[in-house]
């Protein structure tokens, strides 16, 4: 059997690497300091893909399942006689799977880096960040306690924090970053809460016994209750919170797409691929309580994911920045995957939601990180986020153009790319569970993919904006990570989830459920197609071709005529009096009770100052009102 | 008075020969060696502070009065860092022209509060009790006017001495209260004749309203600001720090040890002065331009957040006080440090003076970084371990609205925490304040407090000694 104690150098290398380059970056060469960097990133990546070979491969089952290996453990903080903190590293098939996807999405953004980076100002701390986040990262994942996950949860906003704020001349970027920190702290209150109370109800911290479904938390947790709910279900719910921070939930999402201010590679990797899913991550980890011990909490989790799907895929449709859109987009995926848990069960076919948001994790990995990059390396060409500014660079960026458009169409859920697949169990788990979800779940599928080729149709195709400089091809350290990530949102759909990252770690069988597919596909491509009606068409339409067919031309023209009613409906009506509506909802009254609370609190200070004039009188008739007033309630009140 | 009771009153009988050899050293000092009475008091109290850490036999004394034990010793060695961190911090202040022919006095002030806080701690009587605040109160109004030609200065002196002799009259009430109810002000015969009777509650309250002066709760904080400003910065670091350490210490005693039986009432009056205490501070912090000012109202909303982890009564809460006070310790002594740093260098004390100070004194900048991170409680800093063991054992009897209030106020402060970061990294400054160097026992004692809030923060043996010195009801 093997031990894995060598995966503590999974996390020992970034760790050293920041070291090294936090303090003598700025006596190498930048350059050097990027490739050693990159290296590292290599070396994990390798012992990554190792571990998962041997975890899944070479490791016995015991009963059919997945063993939960301890590789490292050591006891940092006795707290009472069975309440301990340990620091140690877990290796489970989550946590294995998180590897790859980390280290895959992280080595590629390295590399990518170096050609998308080159000469700015401060190159060096910017490996050192990515370093810190990368083992910030890990450390989250190999956690074998929620404490532990705690500190590294935390550990991954300030680096995120210091990433998003990497242009830290830009009062923007600064704003943003601080924006993050505070947002993501906010809800982070919620999961410390949660963690208080879970812990001593269950008196211990460990994942293994919490999630034992035979163990004693699951078995006693429901026990007490406070509010019409069980003690469980509250930490749970708090627990939670902390989840919807980090990943951008509503209504804690406003943080996401300003923290598009960062570099692009930073968006790809933290942004996209692997701290916004911190959230689904933690309700995975902890799923057995929630499935078992904490229905209700499941049921916000549910509720929650299929509202920020909707809501983000609606909004994306109206951004003009592409970076925005990606973001949003991001935040609908997310929602999707919080969903695909939400209508899960435990165990064996039942658990098929639990599966599913796990491989949708891992494809949207693939295919956003891929946006993302595809994205940078549009903007390093054009040298501006905004659509109107593109349009037409399909033959100048060849390579962008074709890993872009089979993001885009994993994204949208055609076969054979892996979205399909991921996309399709996400469906046929929520068909089972709940109907109105499920229909929700249908109608976003249609609106991801319109909005995703409005993108592509804008960028690539439509006229030819007259560019000051002609717009180039990225060089090659750009192109390789955008065409290996291709080749994985392509084929990683034939990975059988099924097989190795389960519920109760045990094998299920599951096909394809073709009478949710076809529909589904069906929708995506009348999205698509909505989506070239409206932006693909006009110079795809060749003019020479409009001048030799009369007839043809006519018709096209009155086309185009029925591409004004559909304008008129989708831009007059649907956007104006939906997408708007929804839109102002989140810059006024989201964004809005999130500063009036500041405002509350600023305002409430500056009533109150009068307490504090100076005068000794006044002081002591305070004091001695305070003590009569204590007398009073205590004595005669409360007694 | 045999050798083993002298050596229980280690603490005490040293700070008192230490008082009166600085006034030997005083009076044989000729002017130009004046500078030498510092180096001379902090050596010697350095030895002090460690004599204070030898093993010592534990146990009473003058019949019940006065009483030893671990709990109290652990007590007594934080204040003593604390203090020699303090006495460090000063001695650039010190060496100024105009103090310079005071330079005893303030080291025997100093003292003098210090053995009064110690007889506080180790009482067993009401009347020890009562002896030891005011030798530890009186000596502090006199430092706080220590530069008695500033009348900002001789206004907090002022203020502090007329203010705390109120306080001092309300406790004396409650204290006849006490006596009149039971008969005796022995600490452990009065433990078990109090009950809720109401006069025995107004006894309580009053006792009560004397401490929450000290420890500035609100609604008996408004001194605080006021005095904080006036007073010498380091002389503020110290009352902040040490005098609140100390009332907070005495206060968890008698609260565990004398008043178990009224705990249902005591723990709803530190129910509602947790909440008031830590929300007002708070809410005032959020307006102050003054960083005085500002740390005066952050020091209040702290000890809102102590009394968060007194309130269940339990072991946990009384070691997650006492490992709190040295976390606040080596946090609130770093930001004080640079700001006295400052202080003295340039005479600079607003917030919006130190925008763009990473970029001139970069050294500073993280010093402070690092302390308002701990003081907001940020992981992996100590403050964040702090807070945790604080609502950790409010959690455990079942506060669990009063710790979601605290866990919001501790957002709150962090924005106002975040404010002065942002001044210092972020905003740009035309004239930013000038790059200088700090002298060496500034930054021995900016050292010592940032190793002490990353060693207390990662060393998890230091919270576990606390913890098997401690005791619930």
């Amino acid at each position: 059997m093997v031990t894995f104690t060598y995966t503590v150098w999974i996390l020992l290398i970034p760790f050293l690497m920041f070291i090294l380059l936090g303090l003598a970056g700025h006596k190498l060469k930048p350059k050097l300091s990027g490739l050693l960097g990159t290296s590292g990133l290599a070396v994990i990546t390798a012992l990554s893909y190792i571990t998962a070979y041997l975890y899944f491969f070479q490791t016995e089952k015991i009963d059919g399942a997945f063993q939960k290996i301890i590789a490292y453990n050591a006891t940092w903080l006795q707290l009472t006689d069975d309440l301990h903190i340990d620091i140690g590293v877990l290796i489970d098939p989550i946590s294995v799977m998180m590897l790859i996807v980390i280290t895959t999405v992280s080595f590629m953004v390295h590399i990518y880096s170096l050609g998308y980076m080159k000469g700015e100002k401060g190159f060096e701390r910017y490996y050192a960040f990515l370093s810190l986040f990368s083992f910030s990262m890990l450390g989250l994942v190999l956690s074998t306690n929620i404490f532990e996950m705690y500190i590294f949860w935390e550990l991954v906003g300030i680096s995120s924090y210091l990433l998003i704020g990497f242009y830290y001349q830009k009062p923007s970027a600064v704003k943003a970053s601080k924006k993050a920190f505070i947002v993501t702290r906010f809800a982070d209150m919620g999961f410390l809460i949660g963690i208080l109370i879970l812990s001593f109800n269950t008196k211990t911290l460990d994942f293994i016994t919490l999630t034992d479904p035979a163990g004693p938390a699951i078995a006693q947790g429901s026990g007490i209750s406070f509010m019409g709910l069980s003690v469980m279900t509250w930490s749970m719910i708090f627990v939670y919170m902390g989840g919807v921070g980090k990943s951008a939930m509503f209504p804690f999402h406003i943080w996401l797409p300003d923290a598009m201010e960062g570099p692009t590679p930073v968006s790809a990797l933290i942004h996209a691929a692997t701290m916004v899913v911190a959230g689904v991550y933690l309700v995975a980890r902890m799923f057995p309580i929630y499935a078992l011990a904490a229905p209700a909490a499941l049921d916000v989790v549910a509720y929650v994911g299929a509202f920020s799907s909707l809501f983000a895929a609606v909004i994306a449709c109206t951004q003009t920045d592409i970076k925005r859109v990606l973001a949003y987009s991001t935040i609908s995926q997310i929602g999707y995957m919080m969903l695909a848990l939400g209508v899960s069960g435990y165990g064996g076919h039942e658990g098929l939601g639990y599966m599913a948001s796990m491989f949708h994790l891992f494809t949207h990995a693939m295919f956003k990180a891929l946006l993302f990059l595809g994205a940078g390396a549009i903007i390093h060409a054009v040298h501006s986020n905004y659509m109107n500014d593109m349009g037409g660079l399909r033959k100048y960026l060849p390579i962008t153009h074709i890993t872009f458009l089979i993001a885009c169409l994993t994204i949208s859920g055609i076969p054979p790319f892996s979205g399909f697949f991921s996309k399709d169990e996400i469906l046929a788990a929520a068909f089972s569970h709940n109907k109105i979800l499920f229909a929700i779940e249908y109608a976003v599928a249609g609106i991801t993919a319109f909005y995703m080729f409005r993108l592509y149709f804008n960028i690539f195709w439509g006229e030819d904006t007259r560019y000051e400089h002609t717009p180039h091809e990225a060089p090659v350290t750009m192109t390789i990570p955008l065409i290996v990530l291709a080749i994985g949102a392509a084929v990683s759909g034939i990975i059988p989830f099924n097989k190795l990252v389960t519920s109760d770690s045990k094998a299920f069988e599951s096909e394809i459920e073709w009478g949710i597919a076809v529909p589904s596909v069906l929708i995506g491509l009348l999205g698509i197609g909505i989506a070239y009606i409206f932006y693909g068409k006009k110079s795809s339409l060749p003019d020479r071709l409009a001048a030799t067919f009369k007839y043809t031309y006519k018709w096209a023209y009155n086309k185009f005529y029925i591409d004004e009613i559909y304008l008129f409906i989708t831009k007059k009506i649907i956007f104006r009096y939906i997408s708007e509506p929804v839109a102002w909802f989140d810059r006024h009254i989201v964004d809005g009770t999130m500063n009036a609370i500041a405002t509350v609190t600023q305002a409430v200070s500056f009533r109150i100052r009068g307490f504090q004039s100076g005068q000794l009188q006044k002081y002591v008739y305070v004091f001695i009102s305070g003590a009569i007033l204590l007398a009073v309630i205590f004595i005669y009140l409360w007694h | 008075m045999n050798l083993v009771n002298f050596s229980l009153m280690r603490h005490e009988l040293l700070l008192v020969v230490a008082a009166l050899l600085i006034l030997i050293v005083e009076i044989f000092a000729s002017s130009k060696s004046r500078k030498s009475i510092s180096l001379f008091s902090i050596v010697l109290f350095a030895v002090i502070t460690i004599v204070g850490f030898l093993p010592s036999p534990t146990g009473t004394l003058f019949g019940g009065m006065y009483e030893v034990n671990n709990t109290r010793l652990i007590m007594k060695n934080i204040l003593n860092i604390g203090s020699l961190l303090v006495l460090i911090q000063s001695v650039t202040w010190l060496n100024k022209d105009e103090n310079h022919d005071k330079i005893s006095e303030y080291f025997i002030l100093l003292v003098s509060t210090l053995i009064g806080m110690n007889f506080m701690i180790s009482a067993g009587h009401f009347l020890m009790f009562y002896l030891g605040l005011e030798l530890a109160t009186i000596p502090i109004a006199a430092l706080a006017a220590y530069e008695r030609y500033n009348n900002k200065s001789a206004e907090a002196g002022i203020k502090l001495i007329l203010i705390s002799s109120l306080s001092s009259g309300v406790l004396l009430y409650g204290l006849t209260m006490i006596y009149g109810t039971t008969g005796t002000l022995y600490f452990n015969e009065v433990a078990q004749l109090y009950g809720n009777e109401n006069l025995q509650i107004l006894g309580f309250i009053f006792f009560f309203s004397g401490m929450a002066f000290k420890i500035s709760i609100v609604p008996f904080h408004l001194w605080t600001a006021d005095v904080y400003e006036g007073a010498p910065v380091n002389i503020t670091s110290y009352l902040s720090v040490i005098s609140k350490g100390a009332a907070v210490f005495i206060f968890i005693i008698v609260l565990f040890t004398v008043f178990p039986l009224i705990i249902i009432t005591w723990q709803k009056i530190i129910y509602v002065s947790a909440v008031l205490t830590m929300t007002i501070g708070n809410l005032f912090a959020i307006r102050q331009q003054n960083l005085k000012r500002f740390l005066a109202f952050s020091s209040i909303s702290q000890a809102g957040y102590i009394l968060v982890g007194l309130i269940g009564g339990n072991q946990i809460g009384m070691a997650s006080v006492i490992y709190y006070i040295l976390v606040y310790i080596f946090s609130n002594l770093a930001v004080f440090g640079v700001v006295a740093a400052i202080s003295n260098a340039k005479g600079k004390e607003n917030i919006d003076e130190y925008n763009g100070l990473y970029k001139t004194n970069p050294g500073l900048s993280l010093v402070m970084l690092l302390g308002l991170f701990s003081l907001g409680g940020i992981p992996p800093f100590a403050g964040f371990f702090g807070k945790f063991f604080l609502f950790t054992a409010a959690a455990q009897n079942g506060y669990y609205i009063l710790v979601l209030i605290a866990v919001l106020n501790t957002i709150i402060s962090l924005y106002y925490y975040l404010l002065v970061v942002k001044a210092m990294f972020i905003n740009n400054n035309e004239a930013p304040i000038e790059k200088f160097r700090s002298d060496f026992p500034t930054r021995l004692a900016l050292g010592i407090c940032i190793a002490g809030i990353v060693i207390t923060g990662f060393a998890s043996i230091i919270f576990e000694v606390i913890k098997n010195m401690s005791f619930g009801v």
